[in-house]
C-alpha cells in the first residue's frame, strides 16, 4: 500500500475520513488505518494537521531516480559490424553526458559473440567506458536472448538513460526491455537534450514553441525526447519523470559522429551474462544480405529523388542518369514507391530514410509533409517541378518551375561546366 | 483444433489528409477521415489466409480507443473477422506505449485462449511501432517483428516467418502462441464484401472498460500511470523561401543553377 499512516505521529483527529472520497480511512482503537478501497489519491496528505500520513512510494522513488548514472548507448553491431547508427549515438551521448555533469560517463553497451574488438572503435568515437557482453547464446541478434542480457545489465548497473538506434533490431529490443524494466521508453527521437537552456535554444531555431513558460535556469537534467508524430506534422517533446532508465530509440542519420581519436582507450567492463540456449524461443535460421542494389540514402552526399511528377517508372531513368553523372544515389518519394514505379528501400521521408545530404534534389516531388519530415535539414534543396504552387518550392533553396525532362537533361549536360560557368559568371 | 487469432488494431486519423492550423499551430482534425491502420490491415489479412486455408479459425480483433472506434472494428469483421471488442473507458486515455499495453494484454488475458496475436508494425499516427513488442513481453511470449513472410506447418505450431532487415531479412522459426507484427510487405488486404458489411453490422461488439480489464487506473493504465508524458508539443517552423530560378531557357536555369550551386561550394 502506497498511503500509509504513521502511527506514532497520529492522533486520531478523524480529519482524514473526512477528506477521503472513498471511505477508505477506519479508526482502528484511536488511530486511523487505511484500508482496501484506498486509490492513493492523495486526497488525505495534506488533510492532516500532523503530517502523519505519507506516501511511501513518493518517497521511495526520489530514492530510485538518484541511484542511476551515466549514459548507455546501445552499441549495435551485426555479424561483428558495427552499425553506423551506434557510433553517431555515441558521440549524441558524449554531448549530453558532458550537460548532465562532470562525472557522468557515456558507455557503449555491446551485446553478442566476441565483440570485444569493437571496443576500440567505442572508445575512438568517445565513450568513456564499454560495457561487454559476450556469450555463444548471443552471436546472433534475438529478442529473448538480447532483452535477458540488457534487461539484467540495466538492473545491476542502474543506467540513467539508455538509446537505441531505431533499427529494426533498437525498435524490436528497446520496447521489450523498456516493458520488463516498466519504465518509459520513446521512439524515433530527432532530437534529445537534457539541460533546458539548450532545449529553449533548440526550439528557438527551429520550432514554432512559445519558450517563454521554460526557465533557462533550470538545473534539472530529464532526458528531453523530442519525435516527429502525425506523419511529421507535429512534434512532441517527451519526458520519462518518474522512472529509469529514461530510454529512446533514435533516429539513424540525425545525430552527429564525434571526430573519431585514434588510439583512445577506457574502461571496459565484462558482464556477467546469464541466458541459456532454453531462454530463446525464437531461432534464427538464416540472415540474407539483400541482393537488392544497396541504396545507402544516409551516407549519400547527393540524392536525387523522383515524384509523382515523373508519370510513370521510366522517369527513373533519367532520375539515374542525374544521379550517375553528379555522383549521388537514387531517392524517391512514397507516392512513386506506392504506384509501384520504385522499391521501398529508396523511399525518403518520415516511413522511409531521413537523409541530410548536401545537396537534394527533389524532381516532380509536390512536397508532401511527411516527405519533408525525412529531408529537410539536407543543406540545400533543389526542387524542379511544373506546379509553381507546389508546396517543395517553401523549403527549396533553389526552385525551377518547368518540365523535369527537359531541365534535367540540361543539368546533366552542363554539370561538367559548372567551374566554367561560375568563372564566367564572376568576371 | 480450431486455432484461435487475436488482431490488435488501431483506428487513426488519415495522416496523408492532416492539415495544420497556421494561427494556432495544431492539428486540425475535423474532415479527416479516421481509417484502419495500414499495417493493422496487413495484420488482420495474414489472420484472414490461415482463416481461408483452415475455416474453422477463430479471429478476434481488439482495439483500445474511443466509442468511434466500433467502427473501425465493423470494417474487420467486414473483412471476415468472427469477433471484434472493444477496450474503451476515460480512464485509459492518455495511456503511452506501456499503458496501452498493458489495457491490451489485460484484454487478450481476458478472452483467455490465443495461438497466434497479429498486429500491426506500428500505426501511421504516433510511428512508434512499441505497443505489439510489450503487449508480448506482459503477456510472456515470443515474438517477431517486421514480418514479411509468414508460414505455418500443418502441425499448426511450428511457424516459420522472414523478417524484413535495413539490409536484408532473417529467417526465423518460432512456435504458438507468439506476437507476430505485419508490414506492409506481407500481404495485399481484402476489401470488405456487402455480405460481409451487412453481417458484421448485426454482431455485438463488447465494450471493456478499466473495471472488466481488472487494470489500476493510477498504476497500469492512463496518464497518471504512463511513464512518459507530453513535456511540450509544436509543429516545426517552416524553412525560409529560397531563390526561384527566372530563366528564358531550360538551359539557361540549368547554367544558373550550377552558378549558384559553385557559388556556395555545394559542388
Amino acid at each position: 500500500m502506497a498511503i500509509v499512516v504513521i502511527k506514532d505521529k497520529c492522533k486520531g483527529c478523524k480529519l482524514c475520513i473526512k477528506a477521503c472520497p472513498f471511505g477508505a480511512i477506519d479508526m482502528i482503537g484511536k488511530l486511523a488505518e487505511i484500508n482496501e478501497k484506498c486509490t492513493a489519491c492523495k486526497q488525505c496528505i495534506p488533510a492532516c494537521p500532523f503530517d502523519a500520513i505519507e506516501d511511501t512510494e513518493a518517497n521511495a522513488e526520489a530514492v530510485d531516480l538518484s541511484a542511476y548514472k551515466h549514459i548507455w548507448v546501445y552499441a549495435e553491431q551485426r555479424g561483428g559490424k558495427m552499425m553506423n547508427v551506434a557510433l553517431e549515438l555515441i558521440g549524441e551521448g558524449y554531448r549530453l553526458s558532458r550537460e548532465i555533469s562532470d562525472d557522468t560517463k557515456v558507455c557503449a553497451v555491446l551485446v553478442g559473440d566476441k565483440v570485444d574488438h569493437l571496443a576500440k572503435e567505442c572508445f575512438e568515437y568517445g565513450a568513456d567506458a564499454v560495457y561487454l557482453m559476450e556469450d555463444p547464446n548471443l552471436k546472433n541478434f534475438t529478442t529473448d536472448g538480447y532483452t535477458k542480457a540488457m534487461v539484467d545489465a540495466c538492473k545491476e548497473y542502474k543506467p540513467e538513460i539508455v538509446i537505441f538506434g531505431a533499427t529494426h533490431i533498437g525498435r524490436d529490443l528497446a520496447p521489450r526491455v523498456a516493458a520488463r524494466l516498466n519504465t518509459g521508453l520513446t521512439a524515433d527521437c530527432t532530437r534529445l537534450d537534457v539541460r533546458v537552456s539548450t532545449y529553449i535554444d533548440y526550439a528557438k531555431k527551429n520550432t514554432t514553441l512559445d519558450t517563454s513558460s521554460l526557465d533557462e535556469n533550470d538545473p534539472s537534467t530529464g532526458l528531453k525526447q523530442t519525435r516527429p508524430a502525425f506523419g511529421g506534422n507535429l512534434m512532441a517533446t517527451i519526458i520519462c519523470p518518474k522512472t529509469r532508465p529514461q530510454m529512446s530509440t533514435v533516429r539513424p542519420g540525425v545525430m552527429q559522429k564525434r571526430e573519431p581519436v585514434p588510439g583512445a582507450t577506457g574502461e571496459i567492463i565484462k558482464v556477467a551474462v546469464d541466458v541459456k540456449e532454453s531462454d530463446i524461443r525464437t531461432k534464427v535460421v538464416e540472415i540474407v544480405k539483400s541482393a537488392k542494389e544497396l541504396v545507402s540514402l544516409t551516407d549519400a552526399e547527393i540524392i536525387c529523388s523522383g515524384g509523382r511528377g515523373l508519370g510513370d517508372a521510366s522517369g527513373f531513368d533519367l532520375i539515374k542518369k542525374l544521379a550517375d553523372k553528379v555522383g549521388g544515389v537514387v531517392g524517391s518519394s512514397r507516392a512513386a514507391v506506392d504506384s509501384g514505379w520504385i522499391d521501398h528501400s529508396h523511399q525518403v521521408g518520415q516511413t522511409g530514410t531521413t537523409v541530410k545530404p548536401k545537396i537534394y534534389f527533389a524532381c516532380g516531388i509536390s512536397g508532401a509533409i511527411q516527405h519533408l519530415a525525412g529531408m529537410q535539414s539536407s543543406d540545400i534543396i533543389v526542387a524542379i517541378n511544373k506546379d509553381p504552387d507546389a508546396p517543395i518550392f517553401e523549403v527549396a533553396d533553389y526552385g525551377i518551375v518547368g518540365d523535369l525532362y527537359k531541365v534535367i537533361p540540361q543539368i546533366i549536360e552542363e554539370w561538367d561546366n559548372a567551374e566554367k560557368l561560375y568563372d564566367a559568371s564572376t568576371k | 483444433m480450431a486455432l484461435k487469432i487475436i488482431v490488435c488494431a488501431k483506428q487513426v486519423p488519415d495522416t496523408n489528409e492532416i492539415k495544420i492550423d497556421p494561427v494556432k499551430n495544431t492539428l486540425i482534425r475535423e474532415g479527416v477521415p479516421s481509417i484502419l491502420n495500414h499495417d493493422d490491415a496487413n495484420a488482420l489479412e495474414e489472420a484472414l489466409k490461415i482463416k481461408d486455408m483452415y475455416p474453422d479459425t477463430h479471429i478476434t480483433v481488439i482495439t483500445m480507443g474511443p466509442p468511434q472506434a466500433k467502427d473501425m472494428l465493423i470494417e474487420c469483421m467486414a473483412m471476415g473477422a468472427d469477433e471484434g471488442i472493444l477496450a474503451s473507458d476515460r480512464a485509459l486515455g492518455g495511456s503511452d506505449t506501456w499503458a496501452t499495453s498493458n489495457a491490451l494484454s489485460a484484454v487478450i488475458e481476458k478472452i483467455g485462449e490465443y495461438d497466434i496475436i497479429f498486429a500491426g508494425r506500428q500505426a501511421i499516427d504516433g510511428d512508434t511501432a512499441q505497443v505489439g513488442p510489450q503487449i508480448a513481453e506482459k503477456l510472456g511470449i515470443p515474438q517477431v517483428t517486421y514480418v514479411t513472410e509468414f508460414e505455418m506447418d500443418k502441425n499448426m505450431k511450428d511457424i516459420t516467418v522472414k523478417r524484413a532487415l535495413e539490409d536484408g531479412y532473417e529467417v526465423i522459426k518460432i512456435q504458438t502462441p507468439c506476437m507476430l507484427t505485419a508490414i506492409k510487405e506481407l500481404n495485399n488486404p481484402r476489401y470488405m464484401t456487402v455480405g460481409g458489411i451487412f453481417e458484421a453490422c448485426k454482431k455485438e461488439i463488447p465494450t471493456w472498460g478499466a473495471k472488466d480489464l481488472g487494470v489500476d487506473p493510477v498504476k497500469e493504465v492512463g496518464l497518471d500511470a504512463s511513464p512518459t508524458n507530453v513535456f511540450r508539443s509544436f509543429t516545426p517552423a517552416p524553412k525560409g523561401k529560397g531563390i526561384m530560378i527566372e530563366a528564358d531557357s531550360n538551359q539557361e536555369a540549368a547554367q544558373k543553377l550550377l552558378i549558384n550551386l559553385k557559388a556556395k561550394h555545394v559542388i
